[in-house]
């Protein structure tokens, strides 16, 4: 099967049928070897045992901003190629970044109150990323608001690669502006800086919530493949009901 | 394990918290292909095909 196949729905949906099981064996594979090692992990000499939460609050930032940068692909595929599994991919992807972002956010909270002694801080990584939380949502409302998919595809792709602006300010936010959250560890000039006990952890479990991402996202896009099936039938029950 | 310390609550929410919305995530996109797949079953019952001749339910 060439890359030009996927371009057929049905196509990719024999595609998915097949590799979703191993990819859902390989996550859940990946997702427990990187809770164990997490669970094993030593505590930091200053922050203590509250250093576990990095294990989760950093693959979530991360793939809060890679699935914003997949959809801003396919958002491409949707205006310049016009792709039929552009928009497919596009919309299938946000409801499930906006649940990493909202993870990212929330789990950062919990470890800045005992690290920082506040839950949240307008500073500009905090309020950046906030920003795209608020974007992933304003762009769920604009597919549900626009009936016709082809107008709500056009819509929401300009709409994602005018947000793909926030992307730079969140990862250079630490560089650019004084603030709370301590600069990059492990994506930086010179290497990661963290030592290899909560790294290979950290990263096991980075691999492991993207492998999730790839999981979800392909069974959210069989799933929207499938809704535009049926609402392509029904429009051809009402016009033969109407004949 | 080591212990988690004086801040146990916040590793121990953070931890259900991921795991609870991942769970929610999965169980969501596991039952909207359920139904959208018993639409499709209600639309072929009734008579409607694809125009490719196929099964609305055929993948």
């Amino acid at each position: 099967m060439t890359l030009i196949d996927l371009a057929n729905p049905t196509k990719f949906l024999s595609l998915t049928a097949r590799v979703l099981p191993w990819l859902a064996g390989a996550t859940a594979i990946l997702l427990l070897v990187g809770f164990y090692q997490a669970a094993m992990a030593p505590d930091d000499y200053q922050q203590g045992a509250t250093v576990k939460i990095m294990f989760v609050h950093v693959p979530n930032a991360w793939l809060a901003m890679f699935v914003w940068g997949v959809m801003s692909l396919a958002a491409l595929g949707t205006l310049v190629w016009r792709h039929p599994l552009a928009d497919v991919a596009a919309k299938a992807a946000a409801p499930i970044g906006a649940a990493f972002t909202f993870l990212a956010l929330v789990t950062g909270s919990l470890w800045g109150r005992p690290m920082w002694g506040t839950y949240w801080e307008w500073d500009a990584r905090l309020t950046s990323v906030l920003i795209l939380f608020l974007m992933y949502l304003g762009l769920m409302a604009l597919w549900r608001a626009v009936d016709d998919p082809s107008r709500a595809a056009r819509a929401a792709a300009v709409l994602t690669l005018v947000g793909a602006i926030n992307l730079p300010i969140i990862k250079f936010s630490v560089d650019w502006w004084n603030t709370l959250h301590q600069p990059a560890a492990v994506l930086r000039m010179g290497g990661p800086s963290l030592d290899k006990a909560f790294l290979i952890p950290l990263l096991v479990m980075a691999v492991g919530f993207s492998l999730l991402f790839v999981t979800l996202h392909l069974a959210a896009m069989r799933n929207e493949i499938l809704r535009r099936r049926v609402r392509s039938l029904q429009m051809m029950q009402a016009s033969q009901q109407a004949a | 394990m080591t212990s988690l310390g004086p801040y146990a609550s916040f590793i121990v929410t953070s931890y259900t918290l991921v795991a609870a919305i991942v769970l929610i995530l999965i169980g969501w996109i596991t039952l909207d292909y359920r139904r959208q797949k018993e639409r499709l079953r209600e639309l072929e019952a009734s008579g409607v095909t694809r125009r490719s001749g196929r099964q609305a339910t055929d993948i």
